[in-house]
């Protein structure tokens, strides 16, 4: 049901590569957890994050979250239709609702996260 | 009225030990005072100026002046009446059982709301001589004591006035005798399961936050994942006991042993001491430092945000660092404020913290006495335990374990039918009870967590207890009914998506809606609409 172009974070980001370019999001897991999300806070293009380090905060209705970068970089772009819709982030996990275009300074730093198969594992034992 | 009373297995539901009627038809709303308003209407009327009047525009400048101030002009009558019916739709602790997890709505006996209100504490002013505050400054010496003998911890503060506030007051006091000590120190160990003030605490500190994981299976602290993050430049691990799935940490005093060797204290964040007060001491386990809120185990009233009080306890060892001033009791049997304290790292409240607080506190343990505090957390352990016994089949429970003060049970086993935490939650409401925490602790997911607290009365729990299961049931065979709840409330099902996203907050002239505009105009709507 995870999309397998895709790598994941214990945390539940997802980040996909498309070209030269890392995009990252939060899982269907992460969205259901959350439920209805009402606010998004991302860094500025420029920027530069770190791998498993904070980059911003995603809040629901039940609670505020930290979000947490699947690779290190520097950020080229980060959703800005998430200020007016935060909505997307429930209706589009891997789709409309990403949240950051970023630029990775080791692109090797995806080989230390999860496929598809190995995040749908992980999500059993949290059952 | 429409008769919802009839479940549809045929029965009739159980019936309730409170007032709020369940199923009695939805509650008419209360305007606002603004909706009643009446133009030239007066609540009072002042006697004739016998100085000359000035017109406002030689007072104030343009600019400064408002030409329409938009308040209501009601009577006084109107004005009783409104904050009466408001008021009766208040829920308390008083009037109605009030579960709530992690936030501890004890009820707080009317001894201690006595004290607090004798004239000669009441009058006292916070800048009067020591020599004419002899019985407070007696209070809050003894207070101190009684709190030094309960947690097992010597040296004792009562200036913080919240949880968080004691928090941050022993985080610094730790980060004070690391730098003293000539330590540099990063990190404090805090475990998922923590409360959101932890991590907020250390990071105001100074200090990263970092997250240790939690077992799973028992619900404790992941002793392996503390290890691995455990060495010399943890500060401190901020410990919850028990902890916010109302568990007891077993390994606790391992953990005090470990964090020890490498120079690391243990705080424990005390919020939850009221499971265990009379029963343990969390000193004698090897904590260091430890806040009480005095507003959860110790009988300050808990609702409408204070004032509170966070009294922080800690060894001798870090007595030094106290906040300043400290209270002394001299030779000669009088007591004073010693703000001569060099290690300290100053004052962090005016006039040492909430004495009513205080007051409070210290009557409740005096009248308790040893015995009575024993049983304070017998009960509370005994209760949540009963409670839990009756839901954990038609609920579940997150971690299946005899639990301390409160237990935490998993929505998730209703999602087969739709049915979220919110729903249940939602529907407590028809069943005329506060509903519990949801959601929280986060680690647990749609998490429900009940807190009955010592004084509640068997058949109480058993009257909620069988709300709890009666809801169950409806989740299984009339789910719309939880998805449509609350029935009965003035206002239905909120929409809270969008509450967050576009918070509507002030009334603004000319937006009178539709409902009735006065109680009197709702009550003849719900009469003939049949619903009362």
């Amino acid at each position: 049901m995870n999309p397998t172009d895709c790598k994941y974070t214990k945390e539940h980001e997802w980040v996909r590569l498309e070209g030269d370019t890392a995009v990252v999001g939060i899982t269907d897991y992460a969205q259901d957890q959350l439920g209805d999300v009402v606010f998004v806070e991302l860094p500025e293009a420029g920027s530069t994050v770190k791998q498993h380090e904070t980059f911003g905060v995603v809040e629901s209705v039940k609670a505020a979250s930290d979000l947490y970068a699947p690779v290190s970089g520097e950020v080229l772009e980060a959703n800005g239709a998430l200020q007016d819709s935060p909505e997307l982030v429930n209706t589009e996990p891997y789709g409309g609702g990403w949240m950051l275009k970023v630029r990775p300074s080791d692109p090797s730093e995806l080989d230390s996260l999860m496929d598809a198969a190995a995040y749908d594992e992980y999500l059993k034992t949290l059952q | 009225m429409t008769d919802p009373t009839i479940s549809s297995n045929g029965t009739a539901p159980p019936k309730m030990a409170n007032s709020r009627g369940i199923f009695a038809g939805r509650q008419e709303p209360v305007p606002l005072i603004f909706e009643m308003s009446v133009p030239g209407r007066r609540a009072g009327s002042l006697p004739p100026s016998d100085v000359p009047a000035k017109p406002v525009d030689e007072l104030l400048p343009e600019g400064e002046r408002r030409r329409e101030l938009n308040l209501p002009e009601v009577s006084e009558l109107d004005v009783v009446r409104h904050f009466t019916r408001l008021s009766k739709r208040n829920y308390s602790v008083d009037s109605e059982f009030y579960p709530l997890g992690s936030c501890t709505m004890k009820y707080n006996p009317k001894l201690d709301e006595n004290v607090a209100g004798l004239p000669g504490f009441r009058q006292l002013h916070p800048l009067q001589p020591e020599q004419t505050v002899q019985g407070a400054l007696r209070v809050l010496y003894e207070l101190e004591r009684l709190l030094a003998e309960v947690t097992g911890l010597p040296g004792v503060s009562a200036q913080p006035v919240a949880g968080a506030h004691g928090e941050l007051t022993g985080i610094l006091m730790v980060r004070a005798a690391h730098i003293k000590q000539g330590r540099v120190r990063k990190k404090v160990l805090i475990p998922d399961s923590a409360h959101g003030t932890n991590p907020a605490t250390a990071a105001m500190a100074g200090y990263d936050a970092v997250t240790v994981g939690h077992n799973r299976r028992t619900g404790e602290l992941d002793f392996d994942d503390f290890k691995a993050k455990l060495d010399d430049e943890c500060a401190a691990i901020m410990m919850t006991v028990p902890n916010t799935l109302g568990l007891f940490e077993r390994q606790i005093v391992d953990i005090c042993r470990l964090a020890h060797e490498v120079g690391c204290y243990v705080y424990c964040d005390g919020a939850n001491l009221n499971a265990m007060v009379g029963q343990v001491r969390p000193g004698d386990f090897g904590v260091d430092l430890l806040h009480s809120n005095l507003h959860k185990t110790f009988a300050v009233p808990h609702g409408g945000g204070g004032p509170g009080g966070g009294a922080i306890c800690v060894t001798a060892e870090l007595e030094p660092f106290l906040p300043a001033p400290v209270i002394v009791r001299h030779a000669d049997g009088t007591y004073g404020f010693d703000a001569d304290r060099p290690d300290t790292i100053g004052r962090v409240h005016g006039f040492h913290g909430n004495f009513n607080a205080a007051l409070r506190s210290y009557t409740y343990i005096l009248s308790l006495g040893r015995e009575g505090l024993y049983d304070v957390g017998a009960n509370a352990v005994l209760n949540a335990n009963y409670l839990m016994h009756r839901l954990k089949e038609a609920y579940q429970l997150y971690v299946d374990r005899t639990c301390m003060h409160e237990f935490v049970l998993d929505g998730r086993t209703l999602r087969d039918h739709g049915i979220r935490t919110l729903d249940v939650a939602k529907r407590l409401i028809d069943y005329g009870y506060h509903p519990p925490t949801i959601y929280f602790p986060l680690i647990a997911p749609e998490a429900i967590m009940i807190e009955p607290t010592e004084t509640e009365s068997r058949e109480t729990l058993d009257a909620f207890a069988d709300a709890m299961l009666a809801i169950a049931r409806e989740a299984r065979e009339e789910p719309e009914r939880l998805h449509e709840a609350p029935h009965v409330t003035p206002i239905g099902r909120l929409d809270e998506v969008r509450a967050a996203r576009q918070p509507d907050l002030r009334w603004r002239a000319g937006t009178q809606r539709k409902a009735a505009a006065t109680p009197a105009e709702a009550r003849h709507e719900a009469a003939v609409q049949g619903r009362v």
